[in-house]
């Protein structure tokens, strides 16, 4: 499995999905420049989290438009698998990957902590080794992952599956109290009309080996892994 | 030539900023602010002299990237 992760100028989680990726998948990923027009032959392309471009404009904004956006379009239309994590959510809704805006969190805070997230979809390459229902503890760390769409828009992403993860508490109910940043209907993550494309405000990397304190976001690398080799 | 591009967030689009705005007025003393709603000014300074084609060209950028069309609306006015 050949996998790449897209290095733009303020990423801050390129090494920690490097790291993630390395482990779960036994060699090494490949490193691409935001600069560069094209993706390497890959299985795998992942946005990282962080502050691309300092968020200027719009989280995100700048970095869709980055050269080597318009080949992760491209490779992604032709049905390669697209991660973003965070920032990357950003870039692939700014990008139009995704639908929906990221607004500035409700409570306008920055958050960093753990969340308890419940997986809604199984059938995809970047959640087949969950089950359906199970909760999982991810940190997130953002101050723009306010999940907003229009009517159809939500309708259309709940009434297809395409909600991958929903903000919820230990019991595994999504509701107001374990909404962290006021997205609609909880959402954490959703994907694209064929599955292939997922975006994530939580960051599963940074809980993927017991030496963080965890390993609940170690399953969609190895599920990757297993999916795309 | 100048074009001032104005971005706001559409109606019923929370703005948490413009509610924290609201309260460091009234918390100022500013009563009776019922709402605030934040949005940006952009201004370009662009090499274009007709007027048609710089609003043309403004436009264009707005929709490519100056606004995210999803949540914000956008007006340009030549300056």
């Amino acid at each position: 499995m050949k996998a790449s992760v897209i290095v733009f100028p303020g990423s801050n989680c390129d090494r920690d999905i490097q790291v993630a990726l390395r482990h779960s998948m036994g060699e090494e990923p490949q490193m691409v420049w935001h600069g560069d027009a094209e993706v390497p032959r890959s299985d795998l392309i992942v946005l990282p989290g962080g502050f691309s471009y300092g968020d200027y404009l719009r989280s995100g904004a700048i970095a869709a438009n980055s050269p080597i956006m318009r080949d992760v379009v491209a490779k992604a239309g032709q049905g390669v698998p697209v991660l973003g994590i965070c920032n990357g959510f950003q870039v692939l809704i700014e990008s139009g990957l995704l639908p929906g805006a990221l607004l500035r969190n409700a409570g306008m805070h920055f958050l960093c902590r753990d969340v308890g997230l419940r997986v809604e979809n199984t059938g995809t390459v970047f959640t087949g080794h969950y089950e359906k229902g199970q909760i999982v503890t991810i940190p997130i760390a953002h101050h723009d992952g306010n999940y907003f769409a229009d009517d159809a828009t939500l309708e259309r992403l709940e009434g297809e599956g395409r909600v991958a993860f929903r903000y919820c508490d230990s019991e595994g109910a999504a509701g107001e109290d374990a909404n962290p940043n006021g997205s609609l209907n909880n959402i954490a993550g959703i994907l694209n009309d064929g599955g292939s494309v997922l975006g994530m405000m939580p960051h599963p990397e940074r809980l993927a080996d017991p030496f963080l304190g965890g390993t609940d976001g170690k399953p969609m690398f190895d599920g990757l892994v297993e999916a795309l080799s | 030539m100048k074009i001032i591009v104005k971005v706001t967030l559409k109606n019923g689009v929370l703005d948490p900023q413009g509610k924290a705005i609201r309260r460091a007025l009234a918390s100022l003393g500013f009563e009776g602010v019922e709402d605030v709603r934040q949005g940006k000014l952009i201004e370009l300074d662009i090499a274009e002299t007709d007027p048609e084609k710089a609003r043309a060209a403004a436009l264009d950028m707005c929709e490519k990237l100056l606004a995210n069309t999803v949540i914000e609306n956008y007006t340009v006015e030549l300056a």
